[in-house]
């Protein structure tokens, strides 16, 4: 599935400084859907290059992280269990810093 | 209601729960309602101009200078006042006041960010430094006293660089960013070292009235989600890194429960907040007195203010004069807060701010 991440807030920081990612993610066999919850597993594996504390904790993404898919929260599409769809876009924003 | 186990594909099956036409964008910590971008521009910024107006932070014709660092919460404050005082007549003269700490690789970036705000909302910047006014640089006081402490150091001469900026400017008051999030930390910090001076005043909107310029807090019941995801939507212009120091500062391990606590409650915060507002300190315990600063006249409760102690310090070579409890200095000055003075020394002691060692 074709799909596009971007980090922001400083956490492109530790995708070695790039903020766009168009990327491909496959879905493991047998699952008929992606969901952010997989996303998320795929994208510290793959795309997070160093200090992946900063980005997750445990399955879902460390307090203070905001995600937005398709430009709308992912708190009003169920969060972890939000299904992701073709050309998607998903944004990862930090709030943990200075302000 | 939707009911049922499957969860809507995307959030088009709700409506914004106030204009009830368009899909919602985001769903507010505050209230948990589900709101569209255009009604969550209009409640966010009708809620701060009503928090301004309650709490009758300014009058016509006044001279504001906002403390800009550059960062979210700063950027979406120059914004939104700029925007309001149109819209509202407020009738505030308003400036940009940033302070240069001279930490090379953080600051020296998020001051670009300040100059080009200058441009986008109009409005005339000044810059202090701390090179300019005390001699030294954040970085060569690091270099001096090593990781640990640097808050202590950055954050009590930073506050006497905004006083010293808002008085070149003339102006009558100071705006800061600081959001819901950073007062509810506040609160737990203060708690947790036992600082009851500093938990009686912190959750004030405008502080330091009795001192040289007042400063509030417009911000204070706004959420730092409503802050980045209100950024996010308008395109505003901000910088986002941590400082190089921060990681070993103590309000670290405050803001990490505070999160932990918004995604479990998020109303949280707000009530936090509440509770540090309604803290009423017993009559019995003994608290500082304000007086000035013998050597520089600034408001302090100690003979020496707080930035006097810590520049003495740098310049005789004695980085740890005025962090912890000390002994045998002139005056007695050292760390103090309200509690009775015994001759105990320990080793880990209520810091004004800082890291502390495990």
């Amino acid at each position: 599935m074709q799909l596009t991440l971007e980090f922001g807030g400083g956490l492109e920081l530790l995708c070695d400084s790039v903020k766009m990612h168009n990327v491909n993610v496959d879905l493991e066999n047998g699952l008929e859907q992606l969901t952010m919850k997989d996303l998320l597993a795929w994208a510290r594996t793959n795309l997070i290059k160093e200090r992946p504390e900063m980005f997750m904790k445990g399955d879902t993404v460390r307090p203070g992280v905001l995600v937005l898919v398709n430009d709308c929260d992912w708190e009003l599409s169920g969060q972890l269990d939000t299904t992701l769809q073709e050309k998607d876009v998903v944004v990862f924003i930090s709030t943990l810093h200075g302000g | 209601m939707e009911e049922g186990n499957k969860i809507p594909k995307s959030a088009s099956s709700r409506l914004c729960c106030r204009c009830n036409e368009r899909k919602p964008a985001l769903k507010r910590p505050k209230t948990l309602e589900q709101i569209c971008r255009k009604c969550f521009y209009e409640v966010f910024e009708e809620e701060i101009h009503q928090v301004i107006v309650g709490n009758q932070l300014f009058k016509a014709g006044e001279r504001v200078a906002i403390g800009a660092s550059g960062g979210k919460d700063s950027t979406v404050l120059a914004y939104v006042m700029s925007e309001l005082n149109r819209r509202h007549n407020y009738g505030l003269d308003l400036f940009l006041l940033s302070v240069d700490e001279g930490i090379t690789g953080y600051r020296d970036d998020s001051l670009e960010t300040v100059k080009r705000n200058e441009v986008q909302y109009g409005l005339p910047l000044k810059i202090v430094s701390y090179k300019e006014l005390y001699g030294w640089t954040m970085d060569e006081i690091v270099k001096v006293i090593g990781l640990k402490n640097n808050c202590t150091f950055c954050g009590v001469f930073r506050r006497q660089a905004l006083d010293r900026g808002a008085a070149y400017l003339k102006v009558d008051k100071l705006v800061t960013g600081h959001n819901a999030d950073d007062i509810a930390e506040t609160v737990l910090l203060n708690i947790l070292r036992g600082d009851v001076a500093r938990l009686s005043r912190c959750t004030s909107i405008t502080t330091g009235e009795d001192g040289p310029i007042p400063r509030c807090k417009p911000f204070k019941y706004t959420y730092e989600k409503e802050i980045v995801m209100y950024a996010y939507f308008k395109k505003l212009d901000y910088f986002s890194t941590e400082c190089i120091y921060s990681p070993n500062a103590y309000r670290g391990f405050a803001r990490e429960f505070i999160k932990d606590l918004e995604r479990i409650r998020p109303r949280a915060i707000v009530d936090i907040i509440k509770s540090g507002e309604n803290f009423r300190i017993s009559t019995s315990t003994k608290m500082p007195e304000q007086g000035t600063c013998e050597r520089c006249g600034y408001i302090s409760s100690q003979k020496w203010c707080k930035a006097c102690v810590l520049l003495e310090g740098l310049n005789r070579g004695l980085p740890k004069l005025g962090i912890g409890r000390s002994r045998g200095l002139e005056n007695g000055n050292g760390n103090r807060k309200d509690m009775e003075q015994n001759g105990d020394v320990r080793s880990i002691e209520s810091k004004q701010c800082g890291s502390l060692d495990f």
